[in-house]
């Protein structure tokens, strides 16, 4: 059994915009059918990687290969291949819901038929075909999101560029979305995501990098990074913001590691349970305390120091 | 199934990466938004050069005699400066297409930003949306033609050869204001492009003949664009026909090309850096 070729191969991936170094040397490479994140917070590198590997922005240096074709040479064919949901909604407000998609297509050189046709598949995948006479500004956030989706489908792309997918939803319209990821997912088309969102990038991914400040941190599957750069659980306790501090040379020796934060303290520990009792064993009365599993935020956390959200 | 695809044979790093030679699919966007959201803007600026004709030429120009055109033939005041607006209507059509629109799809739609995303390149954007500017220019020049027929104010056959002319300067104007629209970032910036069309439309050789002025700001006069427009037009529909003519036609050429080449560039600066 031969390894398939990878879809994306970046190398000492970097871009500069004069002074400012956005990406800073990544190499990473994605295989068919992988769903692939990046996460890392506002300003990592993310958007910019995304552009450059979208084929609309090109690289200072380093070697990038989309589809066996290097961008710079071959910008409009790999385009082609790609589905490119932006991280804010440009669609077409001019347009009515169902005419985006069938201008869309035509963007593509596709027939009027094969579009149309397409369309009402798309309509119906992202819960839309009631509103196809709608007008853009009349949907919410969460529809407009799916019909960005359903327009970067319209060319059956190879690979599906997401960056920051369900940013500003509500809960309900991100569980929708990433059901319909997840499904695309299924069917095995190529996903490559940027988010700063934990839960969402262990709901889609199957492997990924943290990125911060244009590099990359670590990289592996969600689980697996949680195994190597975190403990099994965390508990975290407040004390109030003026206790906290004097609080955690108190806890010295409970857990594995401690990481004082403003507002809270974490206690990264095997069992978090265990890591309550000899907190109170020690006499001291947390104002709320909660045991959790770790998570790609803790992750991110020790390798950074920093929190993801802020 | 392999996980490569062939690239198009040509090689795509030198026009190939800038045109997909699918200009048609921006120019059907175009269409397709105009007919549902702003044809009446539309059609409000095909009557400014109407009430203008009525006003100056046939209310005015009922006190203005000894008007001649090019070879020296007396013709009313009216003939005149008709195909002066005229110019101007085509003018008009494309900068206010080529502008306005082209800045609000830039800054406010981020249409370009999608269109870009697709295998459309920087030229098929720019053709495309020129292409509607000069369809509005044409529209608001033949509708003025047809009022000047109407009013016996097309003194030649010649005038039917009005109608490739105006496409002709419509075009150089609208892939001009689009590059140098893609250079403008707020609506007070926007207003600079007003403030150099009003005099430019009123001093050009519109409503009097250049000779009127000193012989500097003749020179300055025959530098812009819609001088050279005018004296086209006018050559045309008043039947006297001048070499000069040629000229007025290459300097649009020149202009066209000229502004095909800048649009792309700013296009691709600004959307594939």
């Amino acid at each position: 059994m031969t390894v398939p070729a990878p879809v994306i191969t970046a190398s000492s991936l970097t871009k500069k915009y004069k002074d400012f170094v956005a990406v800073d040397g990544i190499s990473f490479e994605v295989a068919p059918g992988e769903s692939f994140g990046l996460l890392g917070p506002n300003g990592a590198g993310k958007s910019t990687t995304m552009r450059m590997v979208g084929a609309v922005s090109t690289r200072t240096s380093g070697d990038l290969s989309i589809l066996g074709l290097d961008p710079n040479q071959h910008g409009p064919s790999i385009r082609s291949q790609l589905g490119v949901v932006p991280q804010a909604d440009n669609l077409d407000t001019e347009l009515r819901v169902r005419d985006n998609l069938l201008v869309y297509g035509r963007y593509f050189g596709l027939s009027r038929s094969h579009i149309a046709t397409r369309a009402d598949e798309l309509l119906e995948f992202a819960q839309l075909s009631d509103r196809s006479k709608a007008k853009i500004d009349d949907l919410s956030g969460g529809m407009k999101r799916r019909l960005t989706i359903a327009r970067a489908l319209i060319n059956d792309p190879r690979i599906l560029l997401l960056d920051e997918p369900t940013t500003g939803l509500d809960p309900q319209a991100r569980h929708i979305l990433w059901d319909r990821l997840f499904r695309l997912k299924e069917q095995g088309t190529t996903l490559v995501l940027t988010t700063h969102y934990m839960d969402e990038a262990e709901q889609l991914c199957d492997r990924l990098v943290v990125v911060d400040k244009g590099t990359i941190m670590a990289e592996g599957a969600p689980a697996a990074l949680i195994r190597e750069h975190s403990s099994r659980e965390v508990l975290e306790v407040r004390f109030g913001s003026e206790r906290n501090a004097t609080a955690a040379d108190e806890l010295a020796g409970i857990g594995d590691r401690l990481e004082v934060l403003p507002d809270r303290i974490l206690i990264y520990a095997t069992s978090g349970e265990e890591a309550l009792v000899e907190l109170t064993r020690r006499g001291l009365e947390p104002i709320t305390s909660l045991v959790r599993r770790s998570s790609l935020e803790d992750v991110f956390l020790k390798l950074t120091g920093r929190t993801l959200v802020e | 199934m392999t996980s490569t695809i062939t690239p198009s044979t040509r090689s795509e790093a030198g026009l190939r990466s800038l045109y997909a030679g699918n200009a048609r699919a921006v120019v059907g966007r175009g269409l397709l938004a105009t007919r549902s959201t702003n044809w009446a803007i539309i059609l409000t600026g095909v009557f400014e050069p109407i009430f203008y004709l009525l006003a100056l030429g046939l209310g005015l120009g009922s006190y203005i005699t000894g008007v001649t055109d090019a070879q020296g033939n007396v013709i009313p005041y009216a003939a005149f400066i008709a195909p002066a607006l005229l110019a101007v209507s085509a003018m008009n059509g494309a900068i206010y297409d080529s502008t306005w629109n082209v800045f609000f799809k830039m800054h406010f739609g981020k249409l370009y930003q999608g269109m870009l995303a697709t295998s459309l390149g920087p030229l098929d954007v720019a053709l495309g949306e020129i292409s509607l500017a000069l369809l509005r220019g044409a529209a608001y020049g033949t509708t003025f033609l047809l009022v000047m027929t109407a009013l016996g104010l097309n003194l030649s056959w010649t005038a039917i050869l009005a109608l490739p002319a105006i496409l002709v300067i419509a075009f150089g104007f609208a892939s001009l204001g689009m590059g140098i629209t893609s250079y403008l970032k707020t609506f007070q910036q926007m207003e600079w492009v007003q403030f150099v069309m009003l005099p430019m439309f009123l001093f050009s050789a519109t409503f009097y003949p250049l000779t009127v002025y000193p012989e500097p700001i003749q020179w300055f006069i025959q530098a812009l664009p819609l001088w050279h427009g005018v004296e086209l037009v006018r050559g045309l529909t008043t039947g006297a026909l001048t070499p000069a003519m040629l000229l007025h036609l290459l300097y649009f050429l020149v202009m066209i090309a000229v502004g095909l080449v800048f649009t792309t560039r700013r296009l691709k600066a600004l959307f594939l850096d």
